[in-house]
């Protein structure tokens, strides 16, 4: 079995007198997909942003590629890829010039022709010149997606993946994380979607109340036991 | 190099941004060439009275204008969650810093260049022989006002009420190269030497390094919030 990539151990995080995430545990190795789903305020993106150190536990410890989270996240940056809620991208600058912006201030050294087949994996070829201001919602998440493209993660840290996305696109998706899973990378993604979405995964974690309420393989749920069991715990935790 | 590189990169992302969108610019010379209207109906041509308010008069209109632009530093950062991206590169945070200081000593020297040029033509000043020595405070006074005026422009980024904190932060702060500045500007228009004002150059230069370091050391606990 592969080593740990994702290690959460007693995780707790509050705002004020607000308890979001309870006493997490969770491990996610090598190689692994796993799905988050829960509720709206279930703690899913304060999980991920924890994970990617934008946001600081209040208690327990959270190790992303061996390294803590809040002792070493320069370390932790280097190894995760994020897909958030924002775009990550500039409205007046063009979706080329976003990548070299991007890749530049990394200090990745990435060729224009590198650049060029990154935006073409995402269909944004023919858009490589045009401002990112005229762009739809959908195609602003594939530039992102063409950003992480560039990178070379350990783990990816995805909050809504899907989310505006065309089929064309989410296929790629589908098909860019299955073989970052093969090749050995840690996969977590919050998700409100029940559908081709989870075939990604072969974990399924469901949160309410910040606990995390069913931890089971994907494989062993079958039809709309997903929803059955979705609705029972986050109606119960509610 | 490698920080030189990524401070580059924010200036080369800045600069191409604000000559797309105008939206500093255009609101900082606006602003800059109403103030010195505004200066001339209220002080008309006496020249003994200008020539004791020009200093500071040309100071309030550097400090004025560059509150506009400083103010706005970092709202494009906020633009599709930038900030939380910049901060997700691994790399010293320090050249987000530099490079947004760069960002906004243009700018303020953009801005100076129209001021000071208007000032001598509306208010019919003679500035030619103060000149070398009105450059020197011009870029220590604009490097102090705008390297603390980045750091704060940070720190109230994400502040609802940014617009009115923003000032009030910055303002008391200020002091010593406001009045280093002034100070230092009304001597040279009365045409002393540069040696004459070096104890106010030297307050200026004290206030630049401390100001630049200062922003340095603690912008890393800025960015991360």
């Amino acid at each position: 079995m592969s080593d740990p990539l994702i290690h959460i151990e007693g995780l707790r995080k509050a705002y004020g007198t607000t308890l979001v995430l309870d006493g997490l545990d969770l491990v996610v190795r090598g190689g692994e997909a796993v799905g988050l789903l829960g509720p709206n305020g279930a703690g899913k993106t304060t999980l991920l942003k924890i994970l990617a150190t934008i946001a600081r536990p209040t208690r327990g410890a959270a190790r992303v590629a061996g390294y803590d989270c809040a002792r070493e996240a320069e370390r932790v940056r280097g190894a995760v890829g994020v897909v958030a809620h924002g775009a990550h991208v500039y409205d007046d600058l063009t979706a080329l010039e976003n990548l070299t912006f991007w890749t530049r201030f990394a200090s990745m050294g990435t060729s224009t022709d590198t650049l060029l087949a990154a935006l073409s994996e995402l269909d944004l070829e023919e858009c490589a010149d045009v401002r990112v201001r005229t762009f739809s919602a959908g195609m602003k998440r594939r530039l992102s997606l063409a950003r992480l493209w560039l990178q070379q993660p350990r783990v990816l840290l995805l909050d809504e993946p899907f989310s505006g996305l065309d089929q064309r696109a989410r296929k790629w998706l589908e098909q860019y994380l299955q073989a970052f899973a093969t090749g050995g990378g840690a996969i977590l993604m919050a998700t409100h979607a029940f559908g081709r979405e989870l075939d990604v995964v072969g974990r399924i974690v469901i949160l309410a109340n910040g606990r995390i309420v069913l931890d089971a393989p994907r494989d062993t749920l079958h039809g709309d036991e997903i929803h059955r069991l979705y609705a029972l715990h986050t109606e119960d935790a509610s | 190099m490698s920080f030189a590189r990524r401070t580059w990169a924010i200036v080369w992302k800045d600069v191409l941004v604000e000559r797309r969108s105008k939206e500093t610019v255009n609101a900082v010379l606006f602003f800059s060439v109403l103030l010195l209207f505004i200066f001339e109906f209220t002080l008309g041509a006496d020249r003994e009275r200008l020539a004791a308010v020009l200093p500071g008069l040309l100071w309030l209109g550097v400090l004025l204008a560059g509150l506009l632009g400083l103010g706005r530093t970092f709202v494009l950062e906020r633009e599709n969650d930038c900030w939380e991206a910049l901060l997700l590169t691994p790399g010293d945070k320090g050249a987000v810093y530099v490079g947004k200081l760069c960002g906004n000593l243009l700018l303020m020297a953009l801005v100076e260049v129209v001021m000071v040029t208007l000032f001598a033509l509306f208010m019919n000043v003679e500035i030619g022989r103060a000149m070398p020595g009105l450059l020197l405070v011009l870029a220590l006074g604009t490097l102090g006002i705008a390297a603390i005026g980045t750091l704060f422009g940070a720190m109230t980024a994400h502040v609802r009420a940014r617009e009115l904190l923003f000032p009030v932060l910055l303002l008391p702060v200020l002091v010593p190269v406001l009045l280093a500045t002034v100070k230092a500007t009304e001597a040279l228009l009365l045409g002393e030497p540069l040696a004459a004002v070096s104890h106010w150059l030297k307050l200026l230069g004290a206030a630049d390094v401390i100001y630049v370091v200062t922003g340095l050391l603690v912008f890393d606990v800025v960015l991360e919030g």
